[in-house]
């Protein structure tokens, strides 16, 4: 059933070709329509381009946050092929343990540079791990379990997990939004460039993402575990043989996501000053359309996957109406499914075909 | 020719005939106890409505248990059908296009009323085939995938429609103005379901609600059985077990998808009719993703793929949803000197019924013969799954 591929083609036809060219631009025109059309609408206008460059530029700092999330979809998907339904809800949980670390620290508007500076990094430091334990503490109660069982039932767990954290967040914080201290007054701005305005919010969002893909980058290509990874995302059985701890590795694995998606809810928390039960449904479907875009399983990809569907939900916001971004990212996710399966850098996977 | 007859007839084995009649005694007992149940009940109690629900419920399970249980394509959008027949109901059978003035096979009372006003037997049809018109449009961009990306679309496709539902109360994607679903005010009220010789259907009097509910469960249930049985419900599984090898044996994959979204979509649809009208309202809220995994919790509870046994999971979910967790348990947390309200970790209670389920007994309450052999023995063996089996 799984290492199933699609009977032998035949030769080249008419058919074949125009397929195939749709395949590889398709997905490129279709992520162009927005921007250039609002951009020949802007020049019409306003006679440049600064209002489109801000919503990149907002685009890109919220992408930040879906890219960290990102990740954590294509690192479990590319080991053991399931969609970690829960990883959204982790992400939830992340900024959840942001917020109320910070009244437990004892953050405010108020506080000076570098305590402020040392706190956020403290409490990044906790939520990342936090969530990172969290994550390998489900892969043992509800993933190793079902190894050998038919792949709908990981799949099932990983949504039910998915309630039992929302329901966790339910119980934590109550069921209505809840607003997040200022404390890098994230729309003040630092300078302006073209015209377009840079925040203190973007600067959070670099100044943290930037290392964390740095890192991560490196460490699964050089280091000894990363190594590990790839073998056994390759091939299990071999990497086995060749003396990897396999259940080891996935654990291990499911850790570097949990801390990602840390990571993303402390920036989230700070960015969108609000957190909410529910946040992380809709994040980790937007995040997991960005690690789709960028090719599962392929880390790069996500990190882009991730920066353009953070583009087009910014400039959906602000042109079409919030109410509707879902559904036009969603949208985007099926149009890339059809098109693209194996999305803008990734390789053909077993389940795309 | 006799002689093979003969020979046919004495080579079936006698256990088996008493087997048949058993199942069949089994099957007409449990019928004739639904029929009678609302005798024993105050006409509009909790329990009838409970009951009534639950036997929609049964509708749906039946409905999603095609597309998942037998063709094993992952539908986490089964929600969209719900909604597609809901506001069929709403649009055929309310005065909320109050400048339309149609009335099909409506009583007196309502003729006299502005709007369209269709009597729900019509309806009935015409959701099931609008809706499964749009099950076969949204399963087709999913027949070049497989598994999780199945999931995922419809999980998209389900969650759009659902967006649709909240936010066009002035203009779809913000074209327009037109008013299709208002939004989470939503149509109300909704006509009565209004069957000739049958007594009127109000909300005190429930046992009409029940009796049609109940035939409509039992048609959607004989349908299921002969689909099963049949050359489609046959493709279906092979499609589900090896969809390579079903290509190979000739089986026309696409269609027999197609057949399965289509089907599923139409059974959601009808019980979305009956729900639009029982509940006397269709509002946005009614469609969160949340109700999908509700009707995918039941069939996996009972069993995938196995009639009886996602009937059973149906029933036993709807009377945990509408009666256990509200009614019963709601009192636990607070003796526990908890401060919480239970029915709003509905929920997180079904999460947790799902993993455990999984964990322990994932081949489900009455699980399918097919199904339980697999579970035994273990799918794709010497592929990736359980090569990582072994613990460290």
């Amino acid at each position: 059933m799984e290492s199933a591929s699609i009977p032998a083609r035949p030769s080249r036809a008419r058919g074949e070709v125009v397929r195939e060219f749709i395949s590889r631009f398709g997905l490129i025109a279709i992520l162009l329509i927005l921007p250039v059309a609002y951009g020949i609408q802007d020049l019409q206008d306003d006679g440049d381009l600064s209002r489109l460059a801000t919503n990149i530029k907002d685009g890109l700092s919220n992408g930040a946050i879906w890219a960290l999330i990102a990740v954590g979809y294509t690192l479990v998907y590319g080991i053991i092929e399931l969609i970690n339904f829960a990883h959204g809800d982790l992400f939830m949980l992340g900024s959840f343990v942001a917020y109320s670390l910070m009244g437990t620290i004892g953050l405010t508007v108020a506080t000076g540079g570098i305590g402020l500076f040392l706190g956020l990094l403290l409490i990044l430091l906790i939520a990342m791990v936090a969530c990172g334990s969290l994550n390998t503490m489900i892969e043992r109660v509800a993933y190793r379990p079902l190894r050998s069982a038919p792949k709908l039932a990981p799949l099932i767990t990983a949504v039910g997990f998915s309630f039992i954290l929302q329901n966790v967040g339910l119980l934590w914080l109550g069921g209505s939004h809840r607003g997040v201290p200022d404390l890098i007054e994230s729309q003040e701005r630092f300078t302006t460039i073209f015209g377009v305005p840079l925040t203190h919010g973007d600067l959070l969002a670099v100044v943290v993402t930037v290392p964390l893909f740095f890192v991560l980058l490196n460490y699964i290509n050089f280091s000894r575990i990363g190594r590990a990874m790839r073998a056994t995302a390759q091939d299990p059985q071999a990497a086995r043989l060749m003396g990897i701890n396999v259940d080891t590795t996935i654990a291990f694995t499911f850790l570097l996501g949990g801390l990602m998606a840390g990571a993303a809810g402390l920036i989230y928390a700070l960015y969108q000053t609000d957190v909410w039960f529910f946040a992380g449904f809709t994040a980790g479907l937007i995040a997991f359309t960005s690690a789709v875009m960028g090719g599962i399983g392929n880390l790069k990809g996500a990190i882009l996957g991730g920066l353009i569907i953070g583009i087009i939900q910014q400039i959906s916001d602000n042109r079409i109406g919030t109410e509707w971004t879902p559904a036009i990212v969603f949208g985007y996710l099926v149009l890339i499914l059809v098109f693209r399966p194996q999305g803008l850098l990734g390789e053909q996977t077993r389940e795309a075909g | 020719m006799s002689t093979l007859a003969t020979r046919a007839r004495t080579f079936k084995p006698p256990t088996r005939i008493g087997k048949v009649s058993t199942n069949l005694i089994l099957t007409i007992a449990v019928i004739v106890i639904a029929a009678v149940l609302p005798f024993f009940y105050d006409s509009g109690s909790g329990f009838m409505n409970d009951a009534t629900v639950a036997l929609i419920y049964v509708v749906m399970a039946l409905g999603l248990n095609i597309v998942v249980g037998f063709a094993g394509l992952l539908d986490l959008g089964y929600v969209a059908f719900f909604a597609i027949g809901a506001y069929t109901m709403g649009w055929f059978g309310s005065g909320f296009f109050s400048t339309a003035d149609i009335h099909i096979g409506v009583s007196e009372q309502l003729s006299n009323l502005p709007g369209i006003h269709i009597n729900w037997l019509l309806i009935l049809p015409i959701a099931a085939i609008f809706s499964a018109f749009m099950g076969a449009l949204l399963g087709f961009p999913t027949l070049r995938l497989r598994g999780d990306y199945i999931a995922i679309v419809t999980l998209a496709f389900g969650e759009i429609i659902g967006r649709i539902a909240v936010n066009s109360d002035e203009g779809v994607f913000g074209i327009g103005t037109f008013n299709l679903t208002n939004g989470r005010s939503g149509i109300t009220p909704v006509d009565k379901i209004d069957i000739p010789l049958v007594d009127r259907f109000t909300t005190l009097n429930l046992r009409p609600w029940y009796w049609t509910a109940l035939a409509l469960a039992l048609v959607i249930l004989f349908i299921n059985f002969r689909l099963r049985d049949s050359r489609i419900g046959r493709a279906w599984v092979a499609v589900r077990e090896d969809e390579v090898a079903a290509i190979s044996m000739g089986i026309p994959t696409v269609r027999v998808k197609l057949l399965a979204y289509a089907m599923g979509a139409a059974m959601g649809g009808m019980a979305g009719t009956f729900l639009g009208s029982f509940y006397n309202t269709v509002n946005a809220d009614q469609f969160e993703f949340s109700f999908s995994i509700f009707v995918l919790a039941m069939i996996i509870l009972g069993g995938l793929g196995s009639i009886w046994g996602v009937v059973l999971g149906a029933i036993v979910l709807s009377f945990i949803n509408t009666n256990l967790i509200p009614d019963v348990l709601n009192g636990v947390p607070g003796k526990l000197g908890l401060d919480f309200d239970l029915t709003e970790l509905g929920f997180g209670i079904f999460g947790f019924l799902l993993v455990i389920m999984m964990v322990l007994r994932p081949q489900g309450l009455i699980p399918e013969r097919r199904h339980m052999v697999e579970f035994e023995e273990g799918i794709g063996g010497g592929d990736v799954e359980t090569v990582v089996e072994t613990r460290g």
